[in-house]
């Protein structure tokens, strides 16, 4: 009995450390590697990083003014591909789908999301880049937009199922249809959540670099138009931090500053919105 | 079990001849059918929850289905506006003839636009009370700014809250009490002008004295509107009821008026239920 009981103790001690050890480690890297890129980053973040375009080797100064307007043309196509096709497909499996076609759908899905960055990279490469034997801010976009699809679809139908069935059949009750129901109703309804998947969804592929590699490419100046190479923020941390110059380390520092804070403020607004103004769930 | 009488005793407006036989009321000779049902099955998958349903609802009268939970009640009133057609897996068969014509021929989204439904549980939309209100309009018909706000006024005072809302008719609907949701569910229901209103226990969530006022909502409302409560509370069913249907294990039982029901009911199953014997 009381050896059972200081066993039992022993265990319960062990345990206990081991968790809250783990815990620590865990919160512990995430405020290490804000805290490294603060420090790196934010000092030589300066005026010039948000309006120049990058200088010459040798030369110092110079901003990646061409690379944060590069990243939002590729989150703006992104966007346009992944969220119709997510949003649509999405209300699709919630509201119509039978039940063997919509696990089969989202078994797919889920087998999309695993798929490495990369290879969405060479699928749009082989798509649009051999073809136009260029690369381009259009597969950049299309490639960012691909990967965007598996959570757009999930999230989309989580909030949308997250409705309660009451509101559908009070609208149908008044002689709606069912597709009416869903326009002026349900979606309406589930308008915070989805937003906030989207937002979400945007902030995580904002930092994506390796579909970038061979799609978008990489350019040192603007880049005109939606047809030509195009620089974008985390392949200019990539770039800038393999290379052999100090100067160069030090903007990237200040590139995946940059980049951080934008994921981080989209997040915290996208739960903002959430909690604000949940689900019409009561 | 003595039905309880209110200051208005639908009763009064019927001649009561006493116990009849059979479902149809004696004295309901002097209303017209509005909606009939004929030898009516509903199955969920295999099971058999309506069994050979065939019954009256009076046009201008209010008609109660009482009975213990899982009889049927609820679901043969959902069958009435076509509702339960939204479960999958479920199948009718038979008939139900609003004005002598066959529900199941008719567009279903007309059946619900005529036969309007409010739910147990109240069911704004997250819009304003005034979108609640106007929803039913802006998909049925297409009014003009000025006719749409004067049809919310109305069906707002026919039920009974225009007075409590008409300062805040752009605030969420969600900020209501509970009665006045309820209330907002029966208006934004009155708003495309039904012909039946069907009603399933509208007052299980309310306190006495939000049910109350449904209660006189549903006196008022006689006069333009049929009516077809589902109700666990038998004084209620004593209360506002012209008619009643007991139903048991998916069969109706019996159909009669009120009266009968509950003071001279035919059948014992009927007898046993309303004096509290069971259920």
């Amino acid at each position: 009995m009381s050896w059972n009981k200081r066993r039992r103790k022993a265990v319960n001690a062990i345990m206990l450390s081991l968790t809250a050890l783990c815990t620590l480690f865990a919160a512990g890297s995430l405020v290490f590697i804000l805290s490294y890129l603060f420090v790196h980053g934010a000092a030589s973040l300066n005026w010039n990083f948000f309006t120049k375009l990058p200088t010459p080797v040798g030369e110092t100064g110079g901003g990646m003014a061409n690379a944060i307007l590069g990243s939002a043309k590729l989150l703006l196509l992104a966007t346009c591909v992944g969220v119709p096709i997510g949003f649509l497909g999405g209300v699709y499996l919630a509201e119509f789908g039978t039940s063997t076609f919509s696990f089969v759908v989202r078994y797919v899905t889920d087998l999309l999301n695993g798929v490495p960055s990369i290879v969405m990279g060479i699928f749009a490469y082989s798509l649009i880049v051999i073809r136009q034997k260029h690369f381009s801010t259009l597969a950049g976009g299309l490639a960012l937009g691909v990967m965007m699809i598996p959570i757009a679809i999930r999230s989309s139908e989580e909030f949308l199922r997250g409705v309660p069935l009451s509101l559908r059949e009070g609208a149908m009750a008044l002689g709606a249809s069912k597709s009416r129901a869903i326009w002026t109703v349900v979606v309406p309804a589930a308008k915070a959540g989805l937003i906030t998947g989207i937002m979400l969804n945007l902030a995580r592929v904002a930092g994506e670099t390796a579909p970038l590699l061979f799609t978008s490419f990489s350019n040192r100046f603007w880049s005109p138009g939606w047809n030509q190479p195009t620089a974008a923020l985390p392949e200019m941390v990539y770039k800038y931090a393999i290379s052999a110059y100090d100067d160069w380390h030090q903007q990237a520092w200040s590139a995946g500053f940059v980049l951080l804070t934008l994921v981080l403020a989209v997040n915290i607004v996208a739960r903002m919105i959430l909690s604000k103004r949940g689900p019409a769930a009561r | 079990m003595q039905a309880p009488s209110r200051q208005l005793d639908p009763m009064s407006t019927l001649p009561n001849i006493g116990a009849s036989s059979g479902t149809e009321p004696k004295t309901a000779a002097d209303a017209a059918a509005k909606l009939s049902a004929d030898n009516l099955n509903f199955f969920y998958g295999n099971f058999q929850a309506l069994h050979g349903i065939s019954m009256k609802v009076y046009d201008k009268r209010v008609t109660a289905f009482i009975g213990p939970s899982g009889c049927g009640k609820s679901t043969f009133l959902r069958t009435l506006n076509r509702m339960n057609e939204t479960v999958r897996h479920s199948r009718v068969e038979g008939e139900i003839r609003l004005d002598g014509e066959n529900i199941f021929r008719i567009d279903v989204n007309d059946v619900r636009r005529r036969v309007g439904m409010v739910f147990q549980r109240s069911n704004p939309f997250p819009k304003s009370i005034y979108d609640n209100v106007a929803y039913g309009l802006r998909i049925n018909s297409s009014l003009s700014r000025s006719q749409l706000r004067e049809a919310v006024e109305q069906s707002l005072r026919r039920a009974a809250l225009w007075d409590e809302v008409k300062d805040k008719l752009h605030q969420s609907a969600y900020g209501l009490s509970g009665g006045q949701q309820q209330r907002l569910c029966i208006a934004r229901a009155l708003a495309v002008n039904p012909e039946v209103l069907l009603l399933d226990e509208p007052c299980s969530a309310l306190d006495p004295i939000a049910t109350a006022k449904i209660e006189d909502l549903i006196f008022q409302l006689k006069d333009s509107c049929t009516i077809v409560i589902v109700t666990h509370n038998m004084q209620q069913a004593a209360r506002v009821a012209d008619f009643t249907g007991f139903f048991l294990m998916g069969r109706l039982i019996e159909f009669d008026n009120t009266t009968v029901i509950f003071k001279t009911p035919n059948r014992k199953e009927t007898e046993d239920y309303v004096t509290g014997r069971f259920g």
